[in-house]
């Protein structure tokens, strides 16, 4: 952590480098791609959760003019074949409703529609498995025969993937301690990242088996590594370039389409096109885990949290891999706890493979936690941010998973919330209020950078994370900050797979943190060829020279007579000292830093309707430091919005054969402008001692609380539980008439 | 196969001629036809506003228009927004204030957002809220978006 020393460039809300592109159409999107003599593919999607496919065959679809090619899930490479390849195109059996079982590729859009209708698909019924209570029952239908829970066969077949737990403390002595208990169980329900592109990439591959690969995705290196998984070629045959991204949330850190996309192109010779609509989206890509939450808290009349457990069961979907580590890791970790028992299950039903969504697996175990804390707090008549700062983890505590905390911003948080105008003025009568803590690891992970010097002094950064938020004016700024240059003379590019230096995906909250920390190290790379071309052109010792506002100087105290040396001046001259100045950092960033919030909202009811509404909502965060603080509130507001979409009315909504009902905007519905109020913001900064401008991530936190905090303002309202989400008015409704 | 239909359009005030097919989108015309893919496709139903375009003045989601409807009429997209001044306030507001994120919805919200204020110089935050109802945005939670409307409409009653 360097010294506190008075940033210039870090805390300003300059215009994005890349906005003018995005308000006038013309950045690129994925769908926005187009090669000449490109055909267009499409794919047969299953009609049927669970069915044993006995034949694929797609000569009809082939003799149709305009066809070029057409496959299925015989025609990808079968040795191996992971997860990953039998969700891309079924194989044996089609396990959700939309999973894709043939693809075609033609002269037109159309076309392949139409010769979609011409494959024959011999498919045997079985009945599906919809929900955990099913996937757990005795005798339950297996949506994979050869799935052993943990691995072990010597046990039977089981559709629990995974079983996890671990505890601390002695759970039973706590819980003897307490004089109040509280225990619920909670169900949240699957929900999509619902970013609004949809997914799209172009592929050509020539006769040497080299792949081009663009498509809009959240990590172009994962795309390649994942696409040559599939189609068993060699990680350097692929090239990948990403497109601006239109949302991810997660959802786009996996592939559906490009082994699809290659392989036609292989057969045809042609560059094929591939684009979802929204209903594929739905139907077939994100969604995240559907749970079930068992929580049970004891505490003290004081606040002492004495013992907590915690049973998560979350939803995979067909394979293996629901986000069950992170919720089980989550649930607890706002708590300073000494007794407490966690157990994780990872649940294979007939839904979509589970993808990750923004803090995959917290919003819903912390759902859990905070409404039973909420609970408490009313049980011992305590403020509920009191009751949190009675228990809250500061640094030096150990987390539930492991590790000791170091600077954490959670009681800080949480003090700024309790003085906070909007939460020191009480709601009026007819209005809930409800307040939740949330939390997210953050992840750093591996990041390369270039910094490029033009011959005005101009900077260029390479990096390699489409930015799906602002992320290029976050670079720019820290590279503003370290290099002592104007924002303005820089600009950052997303690289792809070959013109960049690796970096994991743009995911896990690591972008600003990790290839920031990339981009200020290869700025400070700059900075030491800067000060040996000054040492060079005055005859100094590079220790003699100093790096003082963008400009070389000799340091105090040596006797020089020369005039200080901007980058653009030594960069004019690079061919005269050394040839052009190019900055490198690679790494693998470690000490992410864990991100706490603390979210209030103010809703009211209509009884008649069961339709809740939120008139206010506030967000507090510890964000280490914001870089760009309007992005930093933009990530806040937006997590907000998400979280509450999915306390109020997002769901998937399956009939008993397990078709989806509801896989469109009009009937999943994301909340609109006209649902939401301004969501106020308050950034708190508890630097990470693990980055030099003391970078939190900030992007996932922020859709962990408002879960919660919506069903306790309901709680508020109504002076009971509901304990299931979404709130929506129906099931509000009910639950009003079931307590009358 | 039906022959292609030949339509003869303005868009963003230059005339344009096309062949488009019968059941082809307005949307599909002005992106693979007349190639000006800022009009983005988020789910081809009309419920999230990322294609909406103005025909003759009137806002809609061009893919529940046919092209085919376009013929003699005036339509202008997101490419038609900024003039040889430079941006139109609207669009320079959406920088300043930090309204989009991922940028895809952002070509809808900006024709919608400059239709309300040609028609509506001052409006609420409720009426801007309710204008924009039909554009989702899954990134911002809407609330800089608001700002940056709010503010355009107070720099161009200043500059009028």
């Amino acid at each position: 952590m360097a010294e506190a020393v008075e940033l210039k460039a870090i805390g300003t809300r300059p215009v994005r480098p890349d906005g003018v592109d995005k308000v006038t159409g013309r950045a690129n999107f994925g769908a926005d791609m187009a090669l000449p003599g490109m055909v267009h593919a499409k794919i047969l999607r299953s009609p049927h959760a669970h069915a044993r496919i006995k034949t694929v065959d797609v000569s009809k679809a082939l003799q149709l003019d305009g066809v070029h090619a057409a496959i299925s899930g015989k025609d990808l490479p079968q040795e191996g074949a992971n997860d990953l390849s039998v969700n891309i195109l079924a194989r044996d059996k089609a396990l959700y409703h939309g999973h894709a079982v043939a693809a075609v590729a033609a002269r037109t859009p159309d076309i392949a529609e139409r010769a979609l209708e011409l494959i024959h698909v011999e498919y045997e019924p079985l009945s599906p498995v919809l929900s955990i209570d099913d996937a757990i029952a005795d005798g339950a239908t297996l949506v994979n025969e050869n799935m052993y829970t943990n691995g072990d066969r010597s046990l039977a077949p089981s559709n629990v993937a995974a079983k996890q737990s671990f505890e601390r403390g002695d759970v039973e002595k706590g819980f003897a301690e307490a004089d109040v208990i509280v225990e619920n169980a909670y169900r949240v329900p699957t929900a999509h990242q619902g970013y609004i592109e949809p997914h799209a990439c172009v592929a050509t591959i020539n006769e040497g088996g080299r792949a081009t690969v663009w498509c809009s995705t959240q990590g172009q290196f994962d795309v390649r590594s994942m696409t040559a998984g599939v189609l068993n070629k060699k990680v350097s045959d692929i090239k990948v370039i990403p497109s601006e991204i239109g949302g991810g949330f997660g959802g786009k850190t996996t592939i559906y389409l490009e082994p699809i996309a290659v392989k036609l192109s292989e057969i045809s010779g042609r560059p094929v096109k591939m684009v979802m609509n929204r209903e594929e989206v739905f139907r077939a890509t994100g969604p995240t885990s559907a749970t079930l939450c068992r929580i049970r808290v004891g505490a003290k009349n004081d606040g002492t949290i004495t013992a907590a457990t915690a049973w998560l069961a979350y939803e995979a979907g067909a394979f293996a891999g629901a986000p069950v580590g992170p919720g089980c890791m989550s649930v607890l970790a706002p708590y300073n706890l000494e007794n407490f028992r966690i157990e994780g299950l990872d649940v294979l039903v007939n839904k979509p493979k589970v993808a990750a969504y923004r803090a995959p697996g917290a919003p819903q175990s912390m759902h859990a936690m905070e409404c039973t804390v909420d609970e408490v707090a009313r049980k011992i008549g305590m403020d509920p941010i009191d009751l949190r700062l009675k228990n809250a983890a500061d640094e030096g505590t150990v987390a539930p998973y492991g590790p000791r905390f170091p600077a954490i911003g959670l009681v800080e948080c949480l003090k700024a919330a309790k003085k906070h105008p909007n939460y020191v003025n009480k709601p009026d009568d007819g209005v809930g209020r409800g307040v939740a803590v949330g939390f997210w690891f953050n992840i750093g992970m591996q990041s390369s950078a270039e910094v490029r010097i033009a011959e005005n002094g101009g900077v260029t950064i390479m990096e390699g994370n489409p930015d799906i938020g602002g992320s290029r004016a976050s670079m720019c700024l820290m590279a503003a900050e370290t290099l002592g240059v104007p924002y303005e003379t820089i600009n950052a590019h997303v690289g792809d797979t070959e013109a960049t230096g690796f970096c994991n995906v743009t995911g896990g909250s690591r972008t600003t943190f990790a290839t920031g920390l990339a981009v200020v190290q290869a700025c400070e790379d700059i900075i030491a060829q800067c000060k040996e071309r000054a040492a060079l052109t005055w005859d100094l010792d590079v220790e003699q020279v100093d790096w003082q506002d963008g400009r070389a100087v000799p340091k105090p105290g040596v006797n020089a007579d020369v005039q200080p040396l901007s980058l653009a001046d030594i960069a004019r001259s690079a061919g005269r000292t050394g040839g052009p100045l190019l900055g490198r950092a690679s790494l693998n960033a470690q000490g992410p830093g864990a991100s706490f919030s603390v979210n209030w909202t103010d809703v009211v009811l209509d009884r008649d309707t069961g339709k809740v509404d939120v008139l206010a909502f506030t967000a507090v965060q510890d964000a280490g430091r914001a870089i760009h603080p309007a992005y930093v509130e933009g990530q806040m507001q937006g997590g907000a919005v998400q979280g509450l979409g999915w306390a109020l009315n997002e769901e998937y909504i399956y009939d008993q054969q397990g078709v989806m009902e509801n896989a469109g905007f009009l009937d999943y519905r994301v909340p609109v402008a006209s649902d939401m109020p301004m969501i106020e913001c308050q950034i708190v900064e508890v630097p990470n001692p693990s980055h030099p401008y003391g970078v939190r991530g900030v992007g996932e936190t922020p859709i962990v609380a408002p879960l919660a905090a919506t069903s306790n303002a309901v709680r508020d309202l109504l002076g009971f539980r509901i304990n299931d989400l979404p709130l929506s008015p129906p099931r509000v409704l009910e639950a009003i008439e079931e307590n009358a | 196969m039906m022959s292609k239909i030949h339509v003869s359009t303005t868009v963003n005030g230059q005339p344009e001629e096309a062949l488009c097919e019968a059941q082809q989108s307005l949307l599909d015309l002005l992106r693979d036809e007349l190639g000006l893919t800022g009009t983005k496709e988020g789910c081809g139903t009309g419920d999230c506003g990322a294609c909406t375009v103005l025909l003759d003045g009137r806002l809609v989601c061009s893919c529940l228009v046919l092209g085919a409807e376009a013929q003699g009429k005036e339509v202008t997209t997101i490419e038609g927004i900024a003039d040889a001044d430079g941006l139109h306030v609207v669009q320079q507001k959406f920088l300043e204030h930090a309204a989009l994120q991922c940028g895809i919805c952002t070509p809808g919200f900006i024709v919608a957002a400059k239709a309300l204020l040609d028609k509506n110089p001052d409006p609420d935050e409720t009426t801007i809220r309710y204008w924009l109802a039909g554009n989702l945005c899954r990134c911002t939670g809407y609330d800089k978006i608001v700002r940056a409307v709010q503010d355009a409409a107070q720099e161009l009653a200043h500059s009028s």
